[in-house]
């Protein structure tokens, strides 16, 4: 059968499952909208929790961000932060906010901070994260269609928009929780078992963890020490050791995206669905098991498929592939465009170096090492579809919580608690799919314009949560002693100097002629990258709010007891009265 | 609240944090430290194929983060027996 069709029949079944799901598992009270009725198993909550963490990027992505942009060692930033957090989350937030008991997150910094103006900053910042990155998700799918159903990208989004409408308006969190679970499964199958083929094909061990301490098959020259070695015999650094930019800036990226990952509303809601404050934790805990599955094996893809593309090119020393003769995925991929060839020194074959003047391998996409990696192994068609269905599961997952985190602060936080009180549940449950339909709109709207702004959003999501929302929360439980003033501030502030470092650099909404202050340079505090300025934001909250608490007058007394009975797993919380 | 006295509900909190506090300092040890700080010193050592620093930062500490929720989990269960703070 042709690949295309398998392609359509395993994205169209999967498809199919999740609108079953969908249908099944309908939400019919504001409860089950909002939180499925917080009866959702910890393990159940944890498979979900992964399918909502694990986006596009961590799909499609970044295996190639490790293996290719940042040469190996110094993508270990993703490995780590994006896992970090979890420890964060289980142990300083998740089981207090879910003691709280609520739906959304800026209503826990409404009531905490006591004070309509600090719940709807709370909702400016968790949009606006929220928003960046579901952008990245609309991407996503829209890239992942054009590449594997040969359809164009606008094509790809629509349909996205479409599939995550229908579930995520009619099921709510209901619908997306169950559907996660099912998306996990897809996307976890897609992204190992091309992963254990060729680890086999390269060292003879089938598990990719061990396999990328292992040596090659048929000689005793261990992996990643060939790989150090190939890599600086044309030039590059050597893959083990190569730091991304200087060790502070791996330090402060790593900073970021585990606080990030922490305070991503998405994330942190998903928590509210758990029976108990026990189950809260249990679940950070399994999620992180799911999540470490695919996080332990993407860099054992990096590194061989790195060291695959490397042996194709250049198969022995000094002998390389003649252009007429390379692999037919190479091919493939050329007319994506992921993949481009130039023969600048006219010999007929391909060298692929670091010195941009005599490399060859003019284009090589980061996808391509995950997308590929199926092709190169040579595995059966069937796995070629697997991997799109994965790609489309990561980026649906993923879009479907954010949609429901803006959704729900939307209807809830600003309509229901801010605006409009008197609202009834029905009324309410209507704002929040009314809301999710704009939501979809909206980011599919951003999806196309202006085109460059999805590309950098994904990286300013964390930079923003870190900055604003988890330092909020955090301060919140931590102590009871930061007023409404101080947090409030802090949120601002935080928020203002992580937005200005990344669009001055980068330009505003990067537009790239929307750069300001050019005089400054590159990475000009203390050398650390846009990306990576998430903790420094974060850092600026945490001083503005404290010296702003210390100046004003200390919180009522009914916020010292809220911050007391959110400690203690047992017992109910008297939510403080409306002020 | 629950049938704690605020002596008590302050003590539980204390026994929280001095756990929470321990393990996130191996929570930084593993990763900024063996993953980031001294990753050169640490890749002197050499595991099967893995430079050990190189192991902590790519694999490693992310085993360990797990092992760390889930030791919480235990110990949280067993402080929120003894104070007899756990639900039903």
């Amino acid at each position: 059968m042709e690949l295309a069709t398998i392609t359509y029949i395993v994205v169209g079944l999967s498809f199919a499952v999740y609108i079953v799901i969908a249908i099944a598992a309908r939400a019919g009270s504001t409860q089950e909208f909002y939180v499925a009725g917080g009866g959702i198993h910890p393990i159940a909550n944890g498979m979900a929790t992964a399918a909502d963490w694990m986006s596009a990027a961590s799909f499609i992505s970044m295996a190639g961000l490790i293996g290719i942009s940042y040469n190996g060692y110094g993508g270990s930033v993703f490995l780590m932060g994006w896992t970090g957090g979890y420890v964060i989350l289980a142990m300083l937030l998740a089981p207090y906010l879910r003691k709280y008991g609520k739906f959304t997150v800026p209503e826990f910094i409404g009531d905490r901070y006591y004070s309509d103006t600090a719940r709807v900053v709370a909702v400016i910042c968790l949009i606006l994260c929220s928003v960046t990155y579901v952008i990245g998700q609309m991407k996503g799918i829209g890239v992942a269609f054009s590449r594997f159903l040969e359809t164009d990208y606008e094509t790809g989004l629509y349909t996205g928009m479409i599939i995550v409408f229908f579930y995520a308006v009619l099921g709510g969190m209901k619908g997306i929780t169950y559907t996660q679970i099912a998306q996990y499964v897809v996307l976890i199958l897609a992204y190992t078992v091309p992963a254990i083929f060729i680890s086999f094909q390269l060292t003879g061990n089938p598990i990719p963890q061990l396999g990328l301490g292992s040596t090659l098959v048929g000689s005793d020259t261990f992996l990643l020490d060939k790989l150090d070695r190939v890599l600086l015999e044309t030039g590059f650094k050597e893959y083990t050791t190569s730091v991304r930019l200087s060790t502070l800036n791996m330090f402060a990226y790593t900073a970021s995206l585990m606080i990030g990952t922490a305070g991503l509303p998405h994330v942190i809601i998903r928590f509210f669905t758990v029976p108990k404050v026990r189950d809260a934790r249990k679940s950070a805990g399994y999620a992180l098991v799911f999540i470490a599955i695919l996080y332990t094996t993407a860099p054992a893809v990096a590194a061989m498929a790195r060291l695959n593309i490397m042996q194709t090119i250049e198969p022995s020393p000094g002998q390389h592939v003649l252009i007429e003769e390379r692999p037919q995925w190479f091919k493939n991929w050329e007319q994506t465009g992921l993949l481009a060839i130039q023969d600048k020194n006219g010999d007929g074959r391909l060298q692929y170096v670091a010195d941009p003047q005599r490399n060859e391998l003019v284009k090589l996409d980061n996808d391509i090492l995950v997308l590929a990696n199926p092709e190169i192994a040579q595995l059966p068609n069937w796995i070629i579809a697997l991997v799109a269905a994965g790609g489309l599961a990561a980026a649906l997952s993923t879009a479907a919580g954010l949609l429901l985190a803006i959704s729900s602060a939307i209807s809830h936080d600003l309509l229901k608690s801010t605006f409009y009180p008197s609202i009834s549940e029905q009324m309410e449950l209507n704002a929040s799919r009314g809301a999710m339909a704009v939501a979809v709109l909206g980011a599919g709207y951003l999806g196309l314009n202006p085109p460059g702004f999805a590309a950098g959003t994904v990286a300013l999501a964390f930079g923003l949560a870190a900055a604003s929302i988890f330092p909020a929360l955090m301060m919140g439980i931590f102590s009871s002693r930061v007023t409404r003033e101080g947090a409030i501030s802090g949120m601002v502030i935080g928020l203002g100097v992580t937005l200005f470092y990344v669009f001055q650099h980068k330009g505003v909404m990067f537009v790239a002629e929307w750069r300001f202050f050019p005089g400054l340079g590159k990475n000009w505090f203390f050398g650390i990258e846009p990306n990576a300025f998430g903790c420094i934001g974060a850092a600026v909250n945490f001083i503005v709010a404290l010296s702003v608490s210390h100046l004003t007058s200390e919180p009522p007394e009914r916020v010292r007891r809220l911050v007391q009975e959110i400690r203690i797993p047992a017992g109910s919380v008297t939510a403080p009265a409306q002020h | 609240m629950s049938q704690l006295s605020e002596a008590q509900a302050e003590q539980y909190w204390k026994r929280n944090r001095s756990l929470m506090i321990r393990l996130m300092i191996i929570w930084f040890v593993v990763s900024f430290g063996c993953g980031i700080l001294w990753v050169d010193t640490l890749n002197l050592i050499q595991i099967g194929g893995y430079k050990l620093g190189f192991w902590f930062a790519q694999q490693g500490s992310i085993f360990i983060f797990i092992g760390l929720i889930f030791y919480y989990v235990v110990a949280m269960a067993r402080l929120d027996r003894e104070f007899g703070v756990e639900e039903d």
